[in-house]
Order: structure tokens, then sequence, then C-alpha cells
């Protein structure tokens, strides 16, 4: 995993080095890519007896762990709101 | 919209080889998701690297609201962090799940490499739901939390899907904010999955 983010760390200077030009290609390759790996993730979870049996439990908790993350986040949002709008002394 | 569809079309395509096994996932190890991955993050990269001029901009806002990246990780950390009492699974694995903030594609991927398939679903549905939550409840949460409150909900998503209704919602004058917020939240993805995988 060190070595994938070693690649990305690469990706980015290659990006800043080149980014004087136009190319569109990248997000279609980006695309492709993540069309590759989402039907291997799903071959992976197909495959497996225990996720397809668990499907409805699984859903569960992943919408627990999304509310959660998602009003986690607009609260946090919310304090620095207050304190933003506060100092100014406008709403 | 239409873009998460075929991605979700493509994973349930996948499923459903899985399922009547017409096709053997390949094994785990320095296979051939390996090299897509290794492909698709120096891609990533790329794109981040290439774009970096358009946050040019974010220094006409005001100083503070650079601080909002750090709270959408911090809250939906804690958020997570709260839940995994009640669903079972450890806190460590609700983190890499929340860690996606919204950036599906991604996470599961790094999620299922690291955490195996099972979590991996779980973090596919769950950044998915936060990206569908921010899209249809960004109005409310705007109006109960403040205007930051979409851009956090929207997390890593805030610089693309989610953006047309944060600047519908929080105002024109956020659309630099959410993209240089989404820009952070984006980076931060690989890194925190990876660590709470690891955890």
């Amino acid at each position: 995993m060190i070595a994938l983010i070693g690649i990305m760390l690469l990706g980015v200077a290659t990006g800043l080095l080149l980014r004087n030009r136009r190319m569109p290609w990248i997000s279609t390759a980006v695309t492709i890519l993540v069309w590759l790996l989402l039907f291997l993730l799903g071959l992976e979870a197909g495959a497996n007896d225990a996720v397809v049996r668990g499907a409805l439990n699984l859903g569960w908790q992943a919408i627990a762990i999304s509310l959660a993350a998602t009003l986690g986040s607009a609260g946090a949002a919310c304090i620095l709101w207050k304190y933003i709008t506060g100092k100014k002394g406008k709403r | 919209m239409k873009g998460s569809i075929v991605i979700i079309l493509f994973f349930i395509a996948g499923v459903i080889c899985g399922i009547n096994g017409w096709i053997q996932p390949p094994d785990t190890g320095y296979d051939i998701s390996f090299y897509a991955l290794a492909a698709l993050m120096f891609f990533v990269g790329m794109n981040v690297g290439h774009d970096v001029d358009t946050l040019k901009g974010v220094r006409s806002a005001d100083p503070r609201l650079l601080l909002l990246p750090l709270m959408t990780i911090g809250g939906t950390l804690a958020g997570c962090a709260l839940i995994s009492l009640f669903v079972p699974r450890t806190a460590a694995e609700c983190l890499a799940v929340g860690s996606g903030f919204g950036y599906y594609s991604l996470s599961s991927i790094f999620v299922s490499k690291y955490c195996g398939a099972e979590l991996g679903t779980i973090a596919l549905l769950s950044n998915i739901f936060r990206e569908i939550i921010t899209l249809l409840g960004a109005p409310v949460l705007a109006a109960v939390f403040g205007r930051l409150a979409p851009i956090s909900a929207g997390g890593a998503t805030s610089m693309d899907t989610t953006l047309p209704i944060i600047s519908q919602v929080s105002g024109r004058d956020m659309v630099i904010v959410s993209v240089f917020h989404g820009f952070v939240v984006d980076f931060s993805v690989p890194f925190l999955v990876t660590l709470f995988c690891t955890l």
C-alpha cells in the first residue's frame, strides 16, 4: 500500500510537470479503470457466499455508517460556520 | 449521476458473474487488480497535479474556510467512531468505510484490497449513500447546520458530482471553497483508508 501511495505521488508530480497541456484522456482512463476494478470487486463479492447471504445486513450497516458520517461532518461544519458568522456578527 | 449508474452496473455485472461462477475472481496478491489499481492511482494523482491551478482562486476566500476539510474529516471520523458502538463492526472498520468521504470508487477498491470483499461492499454502498444523502438532503442540511454543511456532507464529491447542488443551496460564493474542500478530502482518502485498514 505504501507502493500505491508512492505511485499516486508520482502521478501528482507528472501532472504538475504537464499542467500546461490539455489531457482530457486522463479522466477517460480513470473511468475505464474504475469500471474494471468495480467489476472485479463485484466478482469477488458475488463469489463470496458470506457476502451474498449477508447482503441485506451489509446494506443496513452501510446506511448506518453513511448517516453517521454525513451527520458528523455536517455537525463539524456547523461549528465552523457559527465561528465564522459569529465573529462577523451576521448570519 | 449517469456516471454513477454506469459504475454501479459494472459492480452488479461483476456480482452476477461471481454468483453464477461464470468468471473466477483473480487470486489476491500481485494480480490484474493490483496493476489496474496502481494505474488508477497514477492517473488520479496526475489529475490532481494537473488541476492544481484551479485552486488559486481560494486565496480570495476567508482563510478560516480553509479549515473546512479538517472539520469534515474530524466530524466524519467522530460520527463513524460513535456508530461503531451500534453496528457489528470494529471501530477501525467503521472508520475505514467512513474515510471514503463519498469517493466510493476508489475507497471501496482500497477497502476490499486490504480488508476483504465484505467490508469493500459496505464501503461501496455506504459511500454511494453518502453522495445520495447529500444530493437529496442538501437544502435540509443547509437549513439545519448552515451553508457549509452541504459541502462537508459531500466530502470528496464536493468538487464534482455534488458541486451543482452545493452551488444552488450554499451559494455561488461557496463554489471555490467547495472545490478546494473536495480536493483536500479527495487526497486524504487513500491515506486514511489504508491507515484504518491496517489498524
